[in-house]
């Protein structure tokens, strides 16, 4: 996939007058298929439907939906934890750290050992999966203690992390990003206005 | 024949209304049980431990199908494709939930509006509607527009008109004439109101709740301590 960084309001901006590219004038935005697509869910449920990422019927798919929506519930947290004034930063971290430690990760460790299969859903590889170790890695990059006592979802971060494309993904030089720089981050949002 | 859904919430909207309309628009019978005291939710949220009733210890949770499901969006996405409410393909799919995410932001905005200070109250409904205004019923207006069609996707009706719906009305409650500008969007109103489930859920007497007032915020911050 190709990507463009908008790095100024300038660069927003033009987006946002560009009739049709940006639907509810907000990024995320991807172009696909001839289409230019909004809304972060909408765009990783086609994904995953169009490349079999998403279940065989309807009910595996609303399994894949709840997990992923938990997830990305402690995803925003982290994510949004750079962005954090310095006086709240203590509390937020706190708050990070009981929700994985007592809501998330037991959650995700139950499911894998209910079933005692190698994927979150129907024995196969999924979003879910996906989704679920890149937030294993943010919160290692918080304090990789807090995976200690979840030996399945260890489990599930290396077998995940040793396929192929998820393997080279991991690699340096790939289109992942780095954490969020505080420093970046300010300036982002006063750039932004945010 | 199949149970009911059985729904546990609050008493009132937040964020189980969608549900509601999405079962009422199909034309679903549904229960509900309501939150009303910490220790309901406590007990609630320690069945979990038994049957995993609360993956994530939280509401919405809608019992359907032998299924004990939790998150919002989950839930109206399985109820939508369970009910022929989601488009014929995977563009159509898409569109849908393009537009259904676009209008639970705006439906979001509303829903934590209520449980801010009141001090802040008509400042928070005048940034709502003015986002309504500029951001969310153009967009809609031009979709109508473009295809001339009565449903926003594939000309059928789908889980967006039945959002998109909800959400006029929920702005409609904040500002009386916020559709002026909106010429389509307001035959939509009309049209989508008119379709018999929609009619029915419209009328007093329905499972359809009333806007949060202090007494509904004070239940919430009780059961849920913040």
């Amino acid at each position: 996939f190709e990507e463009q960084f908008l790095k100024s309001p300038e660069d927003l901006e033009k987006l946002r007058n560009e009739d049709g590219s940006l639907m509810f004038q907000q990024v995320p935005m991807v172009e696909i298929d001839g289409m230019k697509l909004a809304q972060t869910r909408a765009i990783l449920n086609y994904i995953a439907a169009k490349y079999n990422l998403y279940g065989t019927d309807i009910k595996e798919r609303a399994l894949i939906d709840m997990y992923s929506e938990g997830i990305a519930d402690l995803n925003e947290m982290t994510m949004r934890f750079p962005l954090c004034p310095p006086d709240e930063q203590d509390t937020k971290m706190t708050q990070i750290r009981e929700r994985t430690t007592n809501r998330y990760f037991p959650a995700f460790e139950k499911v894998l050992k209910s079933h005692g299969q190698h994927y979150l859903v129907g024995n196969r590889l999924s979003k879910a999966d996906i989704h679920l170790v890149e937030l294993i890695y943010y919160v290692e990059e918080i304090d990789p203690s807090l995976l200690a006592n979840f030996p399945l979802l260890k489990a599930l971060k290396t077998r995940i992390s040793n396929l192929p494309p998820v393997k080279k993904f991991l690699q340096p030089g790939s289109q992942r990003k780095p954490p969020a720089d505080p420093k970046a981050s300010k300036a982002a949002r006063e750039l932004f206005k945010i | 024949m199949a149970a009911k859904p059985k729904l546990w919430y609050f008493p009132g909207r937040g964020r189980m209304e969608s549900i509601r309309w999405l079962l009422a628009a199909a034309g679903v019978e549904f229960e509900e049980e309501f939150l009303e005291t910490r220790e309901q939710y406590e007990k609630l949220q320690k069945a979990q431990t038994t049957d995993g009733r609360l993956l994530f210890g939280q509401v919405p949770l809608v019992e359907i199908d032998g299924m004990m499901l939790t998150q919002t969006r989950a839930i109206l996405s399985y109820l939508a494709a369970k009910y022929n409410l989601y488009g014929k393909d995977l563009k159509e799919t898409l569109r849908i939930n393009m537009y259904a995410d676009g209008t639970q932001d705006l439906m979001v905005m509303i829903m934590t509006a209520a449980f801010k200070p009141p001090e802040e109250k008509e400042e928070n409904i005048a940034l709502i509607v003015t986002k309504a205004k500029t951001r969310y019923f153009p967009v809609f207006e031009k979709i109508l527009k473009d295809h001339g069609e009565d449903f926003l996707v594939g000309n059928k009706f789908s889980w967006a008109d039945v959002q998109l719906l909800e959400a006029i009305l929920m702005v409609e409650e904040l500002n009386a004439s916020v559709l002026s500008d909106f010429p389509l969007l307001k035959a939509f109103k009309a049209r989508i109101s008119n379709i018999p489930t929609i009619k029915k859920f419209l009328q007093p007497g329905s499972q359809r709740k009333p806007p949060p007032d202090s007494r509904y915020v004070d239940v919430v911050r009780h059961v849920l301590q913040f």
